[in-house]
């Protein structure tokens, strides 16, 4: 090759080809899913735990999509009772969809273990209920105070046995119930429309 | 010449496939001119671009391992947000990602690129602001992750309004100084490594806006999110580590590049098909299906330029692989060019539907992803910087021994990284496609790879350290001064000496093994 333009050229048509196609035209189809009625827009609570979500990291260990029961056994481990679709997401901005498994799938973590008080005591400290857990313990959400400095309005954990701390009460700070807001928001359950079994999961977005 | 080259078997130079004649000197002595003005010009700028690129190599470790030690013992380091494993961890990715491999690029690039050209580095000083804006850029990046203002997209984390400009600007104003080199060219023909380069400082400003552009709303972050993530795999770290290897392997060896016709094809085609592969990553998920055949369709096109470049990589080296004794640089960059067709051929073989089905969400991704990143990307570039800082100091390497430390901890590392890590994947996989298994068996199943993970990565990190320590001395001028003038750059030296004869540390760490390459090889 001895010609710059031509290189220079070439290969910004290769990249503008592959944003067309993987960029512009889905764009242009997915802009007109819109949300399901039974899915509402992140409260100001949950829209602050997605960001503590966010911030420290869950993403890295746990997806939030169901795939295709047809493919894989993530309906049949309880995970959800569907393949999840684009509408699904239509409030979600950055998406979350994750790309590892050390933890288990939370899309419809809400549904499925809906006890607040859980939630507390798993995030203070995984191993207090899960012992097998490889989950950090996010102690930095919480505050371990004296019992006597405890206020009322203070959210007290119950954390109970060997993990808890001696002598101590255990406090969620607003970050930690926040983010066990958002978890409990976290349900994609009701019944999307052309969704035939076994097959259409993407029905919903197509032209 | 020749009757040196005669003496080292499998190491003789063919003085006429390289056409160099012993009437051509006179031009020869004009092109070693070039070179050494080509050098002169970029000295600086390249020099800054590895240190702080070597900095970021041990920050990237102490994240790394930080990380992979709390997979395993959860309890370690939880009281502090910032040491959180959500926040190490990106920030062991984009350390590496940005700080080291993607510094260590600028500096091979700014370097070869004067050389390949015949001409001087243009704008040298906006490059080298260059190097320094980008670094600032990481520098807030990596602060922003860790102290919890991640975008929370993979790969693009850094904050897009207070870190990403200075990582856009600072790499514009990289390529720019090399787009005026290349419009200040007095070689006419454009060798390949030319090609991936520029190409490369195109394609990243596009992908990495289009990655960072605020906009993307629900799957669609999705997609885009994946489209840059891929893409700066194969259209940044690639393409700029395929220029490398392309240079390195004919320019060390003294023999032209295999096939003209094949880095063609397999440039264009790379180009064309990689740009293509990102919704792999999606596989099952909820985008639209024709998005994600198009990319499992594209990966595996991409057997072509990975077979075009393979070819030309390994048949160039046929019949030269007792070289890999002497050069570093060839020991280190032919090990990536391995790496590079093994890991895209597991990629076309992972981007399948019945292989995603068992190894997408495992560990099976994060051992593949440090085959290329690591393993190609990582090794080209330390075998770069082994042939390129003799040239910048005028002084050898001051040890061999260093340096063979340096590539046995690496590759040993990285084997026991991968292979351990790359099984507990697979069954992990296989107890979550199994309904009957409790999860916590699949964090049994992967519990033994994130042990030898662990150990894995303090060996890696302790070569980095070796390598750090002597690219320290290294600048402290502690090597030899270069004795061998460049006209007779025939010896290929480096661990063992050609010759039986037992022979002083420094004068065996005799630079990077160079043979000036005739026409066809990368010095045209």
């Amino acid at each position: 090759m001895t010609r710059t333009w031509l290189l220079m050229i070439g290969a910004f048509a290769t990249v503008a080809f592959a944003t067309i196609v993987l960029v512009v035209i889905p764009q242009t189809m997915l802009m007109h899913v819109t949300a399901p009625p039974e899915l509402h827009p992140y409260s100001a609570v949950e829209a602050r735990g997605r960001d503590v979500y966010i911030a420290n990291g869950c993403v890295y260990c746990h997806s939030q999509q169901i795939r295709d029961p047809a493919f894989t056994t993530d309906v049949d481990r309880g995970w959800g009772t569907r393949a999840t679709v684009p509408a699904d997401y239509a409030y979600d901005r950055p998406h979350l969809l994750g790309t590892s498994r050390t933890g288990p799938d939370l899309i419809n973590v809400g549904q499925r273990l809906p006890d607040p008080i859980w939630h507390l005591i798993h995030l203070y400290d995984p191993r207090a209920v899960s012992p097998w857990s490889i989950m950090p313990a996010f102690h930095f959400l919480f505050e371990v105070k004296n019992p006597r400095d405890v206020r009322p309005d203070d959210r007290v954990v119950p954390v109970t046995g060997p993990r808890a701390p001696a002598g101590m009460v255990v406090v969620a700070r607003p970050d930690a119930i926040a983010l066990v807001q958002y978890l409990l928001s976290l349900k994609r359950e009701y019944p999307v429309a052309a969704q035939p079994a076994g097959e259409g999961r993407n029905v919903h977005a197509m032209p | 010449m020749p009757c040196r080259a005669g003496r080292m078997g499998g190491w003789r130079v063919s003085t006429d496939s390289a056409g160099v004649h012993l009437d051509e000197s006179k031009s020869r002595v004009d092109d070693i001119a070039i070179r050494l003005r080509a050098d002169a010009s970029s000295r600086r700028v390249a020099l800054i671009a590895f240190a702080t690129a070597i900095g970021w190599l041990l920050v990237g470790s102490g994240f790394g391992e930080v990380s992979s030690l709390k997979m395993h013992i959860p309890d370690l380091l939880v009281n502090e947000a910032w040491l959180t494993f959500g926040r190490v961890r990106p920030s062991h990715l984009n350390a590496m990602i940005y700080g080291w491999a993607s510094l260590a690029m600028m500096g091979v690039s700014v370097w070869m690129m004067p050389r390949l050209l015949h001409t001087e580095l243009r704008f040298g000083s906006l490059a080298e602001s260059g190097i320094w804006f980008w670094n600032v850029g990481v520098v807030i990046g990596i602060a922003g992750i860790l102290s919890g203002h991640s975008d929370g997209l993979e790969w693009l984390e850094m904050p897009r309004y207070i870190a990403v400009p200075w990582l856009i600007v600072g790499g514009g104003m990289v390529g720019v100084a090399l787009l005026a080199t290349l419009a200040a060219r007095r070689a006419e023909h454009l060798y390949v490594s030319v090609w991936y380069i520029m190409a490369a400082y195109l394609w990243f400003p596009i992908i990495f806006v289009i990655g960072n552009w605020p906009a993307w709303t629900g799957v669609e972050s999705a997609a885009t999110n994946w489209f840059y993530a891929h893409n700066t795999l194969g259209l940044w770290l690639t393409a700029v580590s395929l220029g490398a290897a392309y240079y390195f392997i004919p320019k060390v060896l003294g023999r032209p590049v295999h096939s003209y016709q094949l880095s063609l094809l397999g440039f264009w085609t790379l180009a064309f098909f990689y740009a293509l592969n990102g919704m792999h990553h999606l596989i099952g998920g909820p985008v639209p299906e024709w998005m994600i055949t198009t990319s499992i369709v594209a990966s595996g096109l991409m057997v072509i330029p990975v077979l075009a470049v393979g070819i030309n990589h390994h048949m160039t080296m046929v019949g030269r692989f007792t070289a890999l004794r002497y050069s570093p640089t060839l020991r280190f960059v032919v090990f990536g060019a391995m790496s590079y067709t093994a890991v895209s051929l597991q990629g076309m073989f992972t981007a399948t539907r019945a292989v995603n089905r068992v190894t997408h969400f495992t560990q099976w991704t994060i051992a593949h992803a440090h085959v290329g990143v690591y393993g190609f990307v990582t090794f080209v570039m330390f075998g770069s910087i082994y042939y390129i800082m003799p040239r910048i100091m005028n002084r050898e390497w001051p040890s061999a021994r260093l340096i063979s430390w340096h590539f046995w901890l690496v590759a040993g590392g990285l084997v026991l990284y991968v292979v351990p890590l790359s099984v507990a994947g697979v069954l992990q996989g296989l107890v979550l496609l199994d309904p009957q298994a409790p999860f916590e068996r699949s964090v049994q199943a992967e519990m033994f790879g994130l042990v030898t993970r662990s150990v894995a990565g303090l060996v890696l990190t302790v070569g980095h350290g070796v390598f750090a320590w002597h690219f320290w001395l290294m600048t402290r001028a502690r090597g030899a001064e270069r004795t061998i003038s460049p006209f007779h750059e025939v010896r290929p030296i480096l661990f063992v000496a050609p010759e039986s004869a037992p022979i002083a540390v420094n004068t065996v760490a005799d630079s990077s093994g160079a043979v000036s390459v005739g026409r066809g090889g990368p010095n045209r």
